[in-house]
This record gives C-alpha cells, structure tokens and sequence, in this order.
C-alpha cells in the first residue's frame, strides 16, 4: 500500500491544505506517502515537499502543461502514476475538486468526495447533505481516488523530514484547453482556510463599504476576513470570501459570525470551529444555537466598539 | 447547436434533513423534492445561449425513479425543449450517472454540455468532470461567466483564491456555480405548454452501462451536536470570555 498525494501550489509555495493530505495519507499508508508536484519551474515546492515530515519520496514534474494546473493535461500524468499506488489524494480545494474526478472516470473507479475520516484503507466517512448527515463509504475500487477536507486532519509538520526528489517525464499537453488570466484576490490578511480566526459577516452588513467595521477588528485579531453566500449574493464582497456548503470549509479557533442569521448551507461551513461568537440584532436567528458565545444587539453599534475593546486591552 | 443539461432530483433545499433510525440514509418518504438548485443554474444558461441564437435547442436529461419526469417537467417549463428520462429504480452514483450521459451525449450529440457543479444531497461534486474525461472533452468546473464563439467557450471560474479563466474548444462540459445566472421562474402558461413537450424514456439496460455502485454506503449517522446557545451581555463581557475562559485571543 502507498498513497501519492497531490501538491497544492502555485509554482511559488506549497499550500498549507497540502499537509493536511498528507496526514490524511499517513493515516491509510503509514510512511509509504509520496508528494506529486506538478507544475512549471516549481523546483521551490517540491523542496519545500520533501521537507514535510514523514514524506517518503517526491515527484517533480515540471513543465509547461502543468502550468496552471489545467485537469485535461494533469489527470493524464496521475493515471500513469496510479500503477505504483494504492490511493491517489489531493485537498479537496477547488483544484482538487476539479482534478481529481477526472483522474478517477479514467481509472473507471469513484471517487471519494471530501473525506473527514479515514476508517480504515478502504473505508472512509464523507459528510453529506450540508454537513447534516455523515455517510460511512466502502470503496470497492482498486485504485481509491479521494480528495480529503483540510479542516478534520490537523496538518502534519512542514518541517524534518529530507525526502529524496524525483524528476519524472511530463505527459505533454493534450490540448484542450488554455489558461486565459487569473484575477486574484490580495489581501495582507490570512487566508480564510488556514486562518486561525476568521470574521464573517452577512446579510446585516448592508453594504460592501460596512466590511471595512470587520476589517477593522480582523486587523486587531490578525483574522482572516469571510462572508455568507447571502452577503456574496448581495454584491458585498466577491465569491472568494464565501463560507459554507457552496464556498470554503472552515474550522478556525475562534469564528465570529456577525450579521449571519445561521442558514444551513453556512453553517456547513464553519460549524467544526473550536469556539463560535455570533453577533446578532435578531435574538431569535438560528446562528446564536451553535455559538459558544452570543452577543444580541446592533452591529454597527458592537463592531467599533468590539474594536476599541480590543485595542485597549491589547 | 445544441445543449444538453442534467437535472437532478433532490431534497428541497429548505428541507430540514433527517437521518433515519436504522442508519441506512436520510428519510425521503412525503419529504418536498425539487430539482438541484446547480442544475436550475444549468437550465438557465442554456436557455439564454438559445435566447442569444447561439444554440437552437435545449435537452433537459435526468436520471433516476420515475418520479424524475417532475424534474425534467420543471426544466420544460421553464423553457427547455424536450427531455430524455433514464430510468431506474438502483442507487446511481456520479461514476455510473457520467457513464449513462455519455452514452445519451453519443446519441444527441450536443456541441454543449452544462451541469451543475455539484449535487446538494450527496456533495461530491464529480459528475461534470468525469463526464468530460470519459469523453475525452475539456472541462469548464465552477462556472460564473460563459462567452461562446466561433465553436469556442471562454469561461471564467470560481477558484479559492478568486477568478480564473479558461479558453477551451467545442464541444466541452461546463459546470456550474451559483453567480453564472439567476434562474428563472417558470409562468404558469409555461408551465402548461411544458405538459405537452416530449419526454424520451429509456433505461440504463437499454444503453449498455453497468451501474453497479462500487462505493458501499456502511452507515449514515448525524453529526455531534454542538451545544451552544449561551448569551453574554456586552462587548466587554465578550472579549474578558474569548481571553479568560476559551483562551483564543
């Protein structure tokens, strides 16, 4: 049994969701777990790879194809990788979630979508339904195909281990498809799914301007900066800051939720955070039955003062 | 050119889930259905390239119970063409639901395949991508801008860390995610004129592909319960909690 897990990077830096992988990875194969970069002139990831603890052995497949990741050119490269390997895994990122279902129709095996637990090699459990339900699944595949929801493996050390580093040959471009541009959101904060506090804000914010009372205390926190869809639907802030079923996977050490009434779909996003304060003027709003610690009142009335608060006793 | 759209059949999405008592899955029984809210995404944008003269004709495409004809009605009314049903009665899972629609995509022949980009009952989110590598097509995931001309799709996608764009040649299978369109509503003329549109019924059987499940579902349980609930009485209070008692500022 050995497990292939596959990178998260940007040709620049390893993404932290990769070690959460590969924990998942060392939980099914022990110390049989190799690391997959693929991407052009990324020598620097793959460095950074075979400095993870517990790694047994790094493939560096650079070139052009690989460039932006594109699943058409990258899935070929993991099915001729799969004879060596008894599981394939990637984060379930949106790279990840794009990839990986390819490679599994060309290996004619399913996927595992988003695994939270790994129960044994074959034997896994995936949330469904939102979060609202946990399925226990039996792959009956020879190759198990699984893309691993960062939040419920704590991420293994990025540090101590010196695996060895393998260039293998590329599979070319097959041609189907072109990278165009990315239009990628800077920010100086955390990203949100590695953040250690997230502030998230709703519908109750009103505007998009109103952000900035959030960025305000996301600033004396050193917290990353997150929404509801509604708020994303509303035209406040870009997809990119969505939390829940439809948008990212959190579990932070402190989410505060503000302006969030609770729908479903995000709390299927954040409810596995450690400690959850939720601001709120509707003292009925279903978010305040998860939080730890409800505050019901004005928001726009709480958040400067939450930040005075918090400067003073800084 | 045509288009092709899936629409899948699955819980409301305002339904409060519940597990069923034996562990086996979630209750169905006299529990509101409604078609995959990615899917009714779907269904629009197909019916605004055939609004823009891009496509001629919209195929409306489910798989599953009998009962699927209400989802492919739905789809009709709203404005797609005509529909195709697969029918049957066995658990499908996305592998074998990708197997069955390219086998229906080698009959109709679409230029152009658009399909939610994931399901919100079972959340795999695999459908569109395995259908595009089993027919050997690009693949356009997590749509929220689709520009096609001259037998080529610029898409934009939703990625983690904001947009990116792709140039991919026809045909091609694009998924999609929430900020592509908003879907219509189907009118009550509409929803009349949908009663009368052909749907073509056929089974999995009948297209050659074995849908044997190869995940078996072992259990399905609810999540611990978080409890919370506790109110505290002002900022101040707040913050002496978050440093004193739970310690995570």
């Amino acid at each position: 049994m050995a497990a292939l897990v596959v990178a998260e990077h940007d040709n620049a830096a390893l993404k932290p969701a990769t070690l959460n992988a590969v924990a998942a990875a060392k939980e099914i194969a022990g110390e049989d777990v190799d690391i997959l970069v693929a991407g052009k002139d990324c020598g620097a990831v793959a460095e950074t790879a075979a400095a993870v603890a517990g790694v047994r052995k790094v493939l560096l497949a650079d070139d052009g194809a690989y460039d932006h990741g594109l699943a058409e050119n990258v899935a070929p490269l993991l099915v001729r990788l799969a004879e060596g390997y008894s599981h394939l895994l990637a984060p379930a990122t949106t790279s990840g979630k794009n990839l990986m279902p390819r490679v599994a129709a060309l290996l004619d095996v399913m996927q595992i979508s988003d695994i939270s637990a790994v129960v044994s090699p074959d034997t896994f459990v995936r949330p469904i339904y939102a979060g609202n339900a946990l399925q226990t699944v039996q792959s009956k595949d020879p190759i198990k195909v699984i893309t691993v929801r960062g939040t419920a493996f704590p991420p293994g050390e990025a540090t101590g281990g010196s695996a060895a580093i393998e260039a293998i040959a590329p599979t070319g471009s097959v041609g189907l498809s072109e990278f165009v541009r990315a239009e990628l959101s800077k920010s100086e904060r955390p990203e949100l799914t590695s953040a250690r506090i997230i502030i998230s804000g709703g519908r109750g914010m009103q505007s998009g301007d109103n952000f900035h009372l959030l960025e305000k205390v996301a600033d004396r926190l050193g917290a990353a900066v997150g929404a509801s869809r509604a708020a994303v639907d509303a035209g406040f802030v870009p997809n990119d800051y969505q939390v829940g079923q439809t948008g990212k996977i959190v579990a932070p050490e402190l989410y505060i939720a503000v302006g969030i009434s609770g729908a479903i779909q995000h709390l299927a996003g954040m409810k596995d955070s450690k400690v959850i304060v939720a601001i709120n003027k509707d003292e009925e709003a279903p978010i305040f039955q998860i939080a730890d610690y409800g505050l019901v009142g004005d928001l726009f009335r709480i958040l400067p003062e939450l930040e005075a608060e918090l400067e003073r006793r800084q | 050119m045509k288009a092709l759209v899936a629409v899948k059949r699955v819980i409301d999405y305002n339904v409060k889930i519940r597990v069923k008592a034996d562990k086996t899955g979630v209750e169905t029984a006299n529990v509101k259905m409604s078609m995959n809210p990615f899917d009714e995404i779907a269904v629009e944008e197909a019916l605004r390239l055939r609004e823009a003269g891009i496509i001629e004709e919209v195929i409306a495409v489910s798989l599953g119970v009998a009962q699927c004809q209400e989802t492919i009605r739905t789809a009709l009314a709203m404005g797609a063409d005509r529909g195709v049903l697969v029918e049957t009665n066995a658990e499908l899972q996305p592998l074998a639901v990708a197997k069955l629609l390219k086998a229906v995509i080698l009959q109709e022949n679409p230029e152009i395949v658009i399909i939610g980009k994931q399901a919100i009952d079972d959340d795999c989110n695999q459908t569109g991508q395995m259908l595009s590598a089993l027919l050997g097509w690009p693949q356009a995931t997590f749509a929220s801008k689709l520009k096609i001309s001259d037998g080529h799709a610029e898409v934009t996608r939703e990625v983690d860390g904001g947009l990116e764009t792709v140039a991919i040649g026809l045909p091609a299978v694009i998924t999609t995610d929430l900020r592509l369109n908003e879907p219509r509503y189907a009118s009550l003329p509409n929803i009349m004129r949908a009663k009368k549109k052909p749907i073509v019924t056929t089974t999995p059987e009948a297209l050659g592909i074995d849908i044997t499940p190869r995940l078996v579902v072992l259990k399905v349980e609810e999540p611990p319960k978080r409890q919370g609930g506790r109110k505290v009485g002002s900022v101040a209070e707040l913050v002496d909690k978050l440093k004193t008692e739970a310690r995570v500022i």
